[in-house]
């Protein structure tokens, strides 16, 4: 089931991704082929093969308890707010939330989690930014 | 004469102590991402790619430091395998079959031993099949127009879906997904915007390396996170014990190491097999050959050095396409062809006439590290067994992390970055549907290359279609491109790796 929902996806996304390249503009300078024929053919191909994944679907995975999911989904929400709040708030700051929490949803003792972000953002930020050289985001504080 | 003369060339580009250090440090660090289980070759060297580009070393340096942390991680997948019965990462999957039992009988050392040596075995003669074949590549590739390169391209697709994969649809789909992020941004002909929505960061185009570094590495943690399995090895580690072999051992074992390095180096040629497939078929034929008395899975040091010597043979073998046609065999070389184009060098015949420098230099690292992962990993290894003890549920967090930082170093973007995290939700989904990331990737790296080949192709002939199976070369390209994609589906799971069935099929690290 899992796969045919796929590729119903996978179908509409051709249907979406031919639909968009009927509305690439050409420009007057234009070689033979043109822009959109490469696009065609990939989503011909992508219809193609969704249809086939819709007929002969594999064996179903096997999909993690709801739990589980939505575990996956709060680190989801997690690592996009620290991409958000990394220009703002620092490099070391952020990381070390980051990290602590993915730590600790991993299985660590939530302060054993804490230490083990700590480290992994200063260790990055000593390696990296002060012996590599690498520019990484500065918060309000110069870190 | 030519060859070797290049090669000497090639030892002075790299015997520099810059290069040396980074040969030592790709290997040391290669070894240790081979070893631990969750970090593999592929996304060992997506992490460390957007680092090495943003230090700014330049081609030749950085290309020896991720290079090394390949032939690293090969080594080092066996330590895991051979110890805790866990591949360290999926090329080392046969080795548990005979390495565990070994390391259970009380003969860990011997094993690690063997192994070790094997490894060595395979590389070092790989890499002067590298040496010998990619020049020879390259004189054949002189011949290729823009038809036969598209057609080149179609075929590494095809054999990737075909051989290494299970689901021919799946991978097709995987390919064109590839292929169709690659058309996003402006077109590099007529200037046209494509499928950007008007939304400026989109013109440039999707950057590889923030695909890739989302697909392989954020993606392994999100599986990690679904299992929860944050615990490490703990105390299950076996006592190692001696680390000599007796030399009754060694001898017994060495025809099955030039065997299997044989095969290892064309599996890894084979565009689409890489080493996994190398361990595999080394394994399987070596068991066919010489298990006469069944001791094959119960600890037999055959059954220990063919695949490690396939491996580690196939790992070489893979770089030969790479190199020589800028077509990758596997999943790692795609990822190091990301890193050359990253740095706007072309692989291909024009790379070994305009940057012989690159090439050779490399090749001659590639021996020299080849040195010193033998010393790590004979007299050294315990210190790589204590690494293992690492617990992921510290390790994964730092690995995203990273995977972050080096995203960022290269654009300093959050949009990039929220298109990492949008491709490591991506990975995971795509991976629990078994659709392989591989295509994916090389989708993504060669579809500008592909459709610049395929309009240039019809520009000089007018739009006419039939031309692209003008020449022997294209149609010979194109027969085999069919013949890779449709044989497994007439032959059936012969040739398939029982591999990726077998287990680990949804956290398969793509080698």
């Amino acid at each position: 089931m899992s796969d045919r929902i796929f590729g119903v996806f996978g179908f509409l996304l051709a249907a979406f991704y031919l639909w968009q390249a009927t509305q690439i503009e050409l420009s007057f300078i234009s070689d033979p082929f043109g822009p959109k024929a490469f696009p065609y053919m990939i989503g011909t191909v992508l219809a193609i093969s969704s249809v086939v994944i819709i007929l002969k679907p594999d064996t179903e995975p096997e999909w993690p308890g709801f739990a589980r999911l939505f575990e996956i989904g709060v680190a989801t929400a997690v690592m996009i707010a620290y991409a958000l709040f990394l220009k703002e708030y620092g490099f070391v700051l952020c990381t070390a939330i980051a990290a602590s929490y993915l730590s600790w949803r991993l299985g660590s003792h939530p302060v054993s989690a804490i230490i083990a972000g700590v480290v992994i953002a200063v260790g990055i930020y000593v390696i990296f930014h002060l012996v590599l050289g690498l520019s990484l985001a500065r918060g309000p504080w110069g870190f | 004469m030519d060859t070797l003369a290049s090669l000497a060339d090639g030892f002075a580009v790299a015997l520099t102590w810059q290069n040396l250090m980074l040969a030592l440090i790709g290997c040391f660090l290669g070894t240790i991402i081979g070893a631990l289980p969750g970090l593999g070759p592929s996304n060992g060297v997506a992490i460390l790619i957007p680092l090495a580009f943003t230090l700014g070393l330049p081609a030749t340096p950085a290309l020896i430091l991720l290079t090394s942390v390949y032939y690293g991680a090969m080594y080092g997948g066996r330590i895991s395998s051979i110890l805790l019965n866990i591949p360290g990462d999926e090329p080392a999957l046969m080795t548990t079959l005979d390495g565990h039992p070994m390391a259970k009988a009380g003969k860990a050392g011997e094993a690690l031993a063997i192994s070790g040596l094997a490894s060595f075995v395979g590389a070092f003669f790989a890499t002067w099949g590298l040496v010998f074949l990619a020049p020879q590549l390259v004189k054949v590739a002189l011949l290729f127009g823009p038809a036969e390169y598209f057609a080149l391209f179609v075929l590494a697709f095809a054999t990737l879906g075909g051989i290494a994969s299970r689901n021919q649809a799946k991978a097709a789909l995987a390919a064109v997904l590839g292929l169709g992020i690659a058309t996003i941004g402006v077109d590099g002909q007529t200037g046209v915007p494509r499928f950007s929505f008007g939304e400026v960061h989109l013109y440039d185009g999707i950057d590889f390396l923030v695909a890739i570094v989302g697909l392989f590495a954020l993606s392994e943690v999100f599986i990690f996170l679904e299992h929860r399995a944050g615990g490490g090895a703990d105390d299950k580690v076996v006592k190692v014990g001696r680390i000599v072999p007796p030399w009754k051992m060694v001898r017994e074992t060495i025809p099955a190491m030039g065997r299997s390095t044989v095969f290892g180096f064309i599996a890894g040629v084979l565009p689409g097999a890489g080493a996994s497939l190398g361990s595999f078929i080394s394994y399987t034929f070596e068991k066919r050959i010489s298990d006469r008395n069944g001791t094959f899975g119960k600890g037999d040091p055959r059954g220990v050095a063919a695949p490690e010597a396939g491996n580690n043979s196939a790992a070489g073998g893979a770089l030969v396409p790479m190199l020589a046609l800028g077509v990758p065999g596997s999943g790692t070389t795609a990822v190091l062809l990301a890193m050359l184009l990253a740095l706007n060098i072309t692989p291909g015949p024009l790379l070994f006439q305009q940057n012989p420098d690159v090439v050779w230099g490399l090749i001659a690292a590639l021996f020299i590290g080849n040195i010193m992962l033998l010393a790590m990993n004979l007299p050294l290894v315990s210190l790589f067994v204590r690494v293992l003890l690492i617990p992921t549920r510290y390790l994964m967090p730092a690995v995203a992390m990273i995977s972050f930082v080096g995203i960022y170093g290269i654009s300093g973007s959050t949009f990039d970055l929220l298109v990492m995290i949008a491709f490591g939700v991506l990975g995971w989904v795509l991976r629990k549907l078994d659709v392989p990331l591989v295509p994916i990737i090389l989708g993504v790296l060669l579809g500008d290359q592909m459709e610049k080949n395929l309009r240039r192709a019809m520009t000089i002939h007018d739009g006419d279609w039939t031309m692209l199976f003008n020449s022997w070369l294209a149609i010979g390209l194109w027969s085999f491109a069919i013949i890779g994609f449709v044989m497994p589906l007439i032959v059936g799971r012969y040739f398939r790796p029982k591999i990726a069935d077998e287990a680990i099929a949804e956290g398969a690290d793509p080698d």
